[in-house]
C-alpha cells in the first residue's frame, strides 16, 4: 500500500520559542529546528503500514527552504520519495492554506492512506489533517494509538479520556497518529546515506493548480491580530516532610483527579 | 555547518546524539561503578546499524568516510569514553585488518557479525614487556602442520573477556618488525584463555583483559593476509587510530565543559554566581579555547585522511594535544565544581579518571611527540614505530 506522510519542521521543542512582535511569525533565525517530534511517530506509522502490506511511503511537507532536513530525516527513516514544497509566497500561511498546499501535493501521489501527527508542536491548530481529509473528501480517522490496515479498510483504537474507541472507515483515509502509538526508529547510516539519492520533488504552486494570490500571510482568512508572552507559571508549592507529606501529596492528587 | 562536515554529517550527529543520549547517556555511570562493558549497547548499536559503519554495505556498514566515525567517536564519548573505547577496539581497530588484508573467507566470516553486534571483535599487541615497542612482541606462531600454534602473554586487552574473535599480533619469523604476522583466534580454541580481568582507574566501562596463550593451535586459515606483513598491516591503520581516539578526547572534554559551564552559571557564593569571578571564566575561556583548537585539528587530520593526503604529522599532533587537553579540561572541570566534583557521585570525576588514559593508552604522548620530531626533520627514522 501507497501511504503519504505529512512532516513539518518545527524549533526545537525544548528551546525557548519567539514569536516576531511586528509580523506575529515565528523567528526562526538563529533556531534550532528538528522535524516535528510528533511527525516521528507518524513517519513511523507510514513506515509500518507499508513494510507489513509491501508498499512504500511518500513524505509530503511544506515550509522554508531549511525544512528540507526533516524531509530527508524522514527519508533516512525509510521513506521511498518526498513531495517538499517550498515557496517564499506561502510564508506566513494559515493553516487552511497550508491543508490546501498539502492536500494538492497528496492527490498527486497514488496513496491509499494519509498519515499525519495529530498537531505540530509549534502552532497547535490541530487542524490540518482533518482539512486535508475534507478537502480530497477522504474519511479521518484521528488520535490513534493503534492502527492497523485491512482489506479496503482502516481500523484505528481512538485514545479517549477513559480508554479507546475502536473505529474503522474506508480506504483511501486521512489518520492522525497520537504519541506513543509506536516507538519512531532512529535512522541508521546506511539509510542517511541512501536518503541522497532518493527523488523529492518541488513543485510550484502553480503546478499544483493553487493561486498564489490566495496564499500567504495576505491570502490568509484566519489573521493573528496580537500575540503577548504566556504569563510566568506561578511558584510551586514546597511540601516538608514532617511525617505527613505523603498523605498531603495523596490529597493534593486527588483533589486534582489525577489519582 | 563547518567546512569539514556535509548534510549527511549533521543528520548522522544529530540521529546519533539522540540515540547516545537515550540509550547510553541513562546507564553510563552505573557501567563505570560496575566496571564491566554494558554488552547491550554494542547490541543495540549493532541492530540500529551503528557499528563498523566505514565497511561497504555488503559486510553490514555504511560505507562511511573518516568524517563519519569522527562524529561517531565524538558523540559516544559525550556519554562515556569507556564505553566509547570498547566500541573503537571492535568496530574499528580490530575489525579493519580484517576487512584490508584478510581473505574472502576471513570476511566473510567475521564482518557481517560483527557490524551485527553478533560477534564482539578485539585486538591483542601490547605484551607485559612489549608497549610503545610493538616490534618486539614475544609471542610466538609457530608452523605446525596445516596450521600454527601460538604462545604468549597479552595484556590491557580491551574486549578481552567478552570478544568472539581476537586479531593477535605474533612472531613468525626473526626479531623485529619483520617477523611479526597477524591471526584471528576465536574464543574457545584450545588453548587460548582469559588470564584476568583487569581493573582499572578509568575507562571502567570498557572490557580490558590479560590473555594467555598456550599452546594454541589454529588452522593456516587463521593467517590474515601474508605471513610477515603483520607490523605493516597495524601501522596502515595507525593514522585513523589516533584521529578516532582524539576525536574521543573531544567528546569527553565537551561533556566535562559543558558541566563546568552551566555550574558556574548556577553555584553562587559570595552573593554572585560564580562564573562571575575572573578566575573561574577565565580557566572556562581557557578550556573552551583549548577544546576547540583540538577539534580543530582532530577534524584537520581526518579531512587529510579521508582525502587519502599523507597525515602522520597531524594526526598525531592531534592525538597528542587532544590527550594533554582532555586531562586538562576535565581536570578544571572539578576545580570549578569544588568539593562536589571530588565526590564519586559527580559525572566530572568519571570524565576525569576517563581522560587520564588518553595520553597513555594507543600511543602516548612521548611517542607522539617523538613520531611529530621526526616528521619535522629533528631525528632520523631510527628506533621508533612511525
Amino acid at each position: 500500500m501507497h501511504v503519504a506522510v505529512c512532516v513539518k519542521q518545527v524549533p526545537d521543542p525544548s528551546g525557548v520559542g519567539r514569536l516576531d512582535p511586528a509580523t506575529h511569525c515565528l523567528v526562526r533565525e538563529g533556531v534550532e529546528v528538528v522535524m516535528d517530534p510528533g511527525d516521528e511517530y507518524g513517519v513511523e506509522a507510514a513506515l509500518q503500514v507499508a513494510e507489513a502490506t509491501g508498499g512504500d511511503v511518500t513524505v509530503v511537507s511544506m515550509g522554508p527552504a531549511k525544512a528540507l532536513e526533516a524531509v530527508r530525516k524522514a527519508l533516512a527513516m525509510g521513506a521511498a520519495r518526498a513531495v517538499f514544497i517550498s515557496d517564499d509566497r506561502l510564508r506566513g500561511s494559515d493553516a487552511l492554506t497550508t491543508a490546501r498546499v498539502l492536500a494538492a501535493a497528496i492527490a498527486r501521489t497514488e496513496a491509499d492512506l494519509v498519515i499525519a501527527g495529530t498537531e505540530s508542536t509549534d502552532g497547535y491548530t490541530g487542524t490540518v489533517p482533518v482539512a486535508i481529509a475534507e478537502l480530497l473528501d477522504r474519511p479521518a480517522l484521528t488520535f490513534a494509538k493503534h492502527l492497523e490496515v485491512g482489506d479496503g479498510t482502516v481500523r484505528i483504537h481512538r485514545q479517549t479520556e477513559v480508554g479507546h474507541d475502536v473505529v474503522e472507515g474506508p480506504l483511501p483515509a486521512v489518520v492522525t497518529v497520537t504519541g506513543g502509538i509506536n516507538e519512531p526508529r532512529y535512522p541508521s547510516l546506511k539509510g542517511i546515506m541512501a536518503a541522497r539519492g532518493k527523488p523529492v520533488e518541488q513543485p510550484t504552486l502553480e503546478e499544483l493548480g493553487i493561486d498564489p494570490s490566495t496564499v500567504g500571510l495576505a491570502g490568509a482568512a484566519q489573521r493573528v491580530v496580537a500575540v503577548e508572552p504566556a504569563a510566568q507559571r506561578a511558584a510551586g508549592q514546597v511540601v516538608v516532610d514532617d511525617g505527613t507529606a505523603a498523605a498531603r501529596l495523596v490529597a493534593f492528587l486527588d483533589d486534582l483527579k489525577v489519582i | 555547518m563547518s567546512i569539514y562536515f556535509d548534510g549527511e554529517h549533521e543528520l548522522f550527529r544529530r540521529e546519533y546524539r539522540r540515540f547516545v543520549e537515550n540509550e547510553v547517556a541513562p546507564i553510563a555511570a552505573a557501567a563505570d561503578r560496575a566496571g564491566e562493558f554494558p554488552v547491550q549497547v554494542l547490541r543495540s548499536l549493532g541492530k540500529h546499524g551503528y557499528l563498523c559503519i566505514q565497511l561497504p554495505e555488503q559486510y553490514g556498514g555504511a560505507s562511511a568516510d573518516v568524517m563519519m566515525l569522527v562524529v561517531a567517536a565524538e558523540e559516544m564519548a559525550y556519554a562515556s569514553s569507556g564505553i566509547d573505547a570498547s566500541l573503537l577496539v571492535h568496530s574499528v581497530i580490530a575489525v579493519n585488518p580484517i576487512y584490508r588484508f584478510g581473505s574472502a573467507e576471513q570476511r566473510a566470516r567475521y564482518l557481517p557479525p560483527a557490524a551485527s553486534g553478533d560477534m564482539i571483535g578485539a585486538i591483542a599487541m601490547t605484551e607485559p614487556d612489549a608497549g610503545s615497542d610493538v616490534a618486539s612482541i614475544g609471542t610466538t606462531a609457530r608452523p605446525d602442520g596445516d596450521g600454527y600454534v601460538l604462545n604468549g602473554t597479552k595484556v590491557f586487552i580491551t574486549n578481552g573477556c567478552i570478544a568472539d574473535f581476537v586479531v593477535v599480533a605474533a612472531r613468525t619469523g626473526g626479531p623485529g618488525h619483520r617477523g611479526i604476522s597477524l591471526f584471528i583466534v576465536d574464543a574457545g580454541s584450545p588453548g587460548f584463555k582469559v588470564a584476568r580481568h583487569l581493573d582499572k582507574l578509568g575507562w571502567r566501562a570498557s572490557d580490558t583483559a590479560e590473555l594467555l596463550f598456550e599452546d594454541c593451535r589454529v588452522p593456516a586459515g587463521s593467517l590474515i593476509g601474508e605471513a610477515g606483513r603483520g607490523f605493516y598491516y597495524l601501522m596502515e591503520n595507525l593514522n585513523l587510530e589516533r584521529i578516532v581516539m582524539a576525536a574521543d578526547c573531544v567528546g569527553l572534554a565537551r561533556a566535562a565543559l559543558e558541566q563546568a559551564k552551566s555550574y558556574a552559571l548556577a553555584r553562587r557564593q559570595f552573593g554572585q554566581p560564580i562564573a562571575s569571578f575572573q578566575d573561574i571564566r577565565f580557566m572556562i575561556v581557557d578550556m573552551e579555547a583549548r577544546w576547540r583548537a583540538a577539534q580543530l585539528l582532530t577534524y584537520e587530520a581526518a579531512w587529510k585522511l579521508q582525502r587519502e593526503e599523507s597525515c602522520t604529522l597531524e594526526s598525531s599532533m592531534a592525538r597528542y594535544v587532544a590527550g594533554e587537553m582532555v586531562n586538562r579540561v576535565t581536570g578544571d572541570a572539578i576545580q570549578i565544581h569544588g568539593g562536589y566534583g571530588f565526590m564519586m557521585d559527580s559525572d566530572v570525576q568519571r570524565f576525569y579518571r576517563d581522560a587520564r588514559v588518553m595520553t597513555i593508552g594507543g600511543g602516548t604522548s612521548q611517542i607522539q611527540k617523538e613520531v611529530i620530531a621526526r616528521r619535522l626533520g629533528l631525528v632520523g627514522e631510527q628506533g621508533v614505530a612511525k
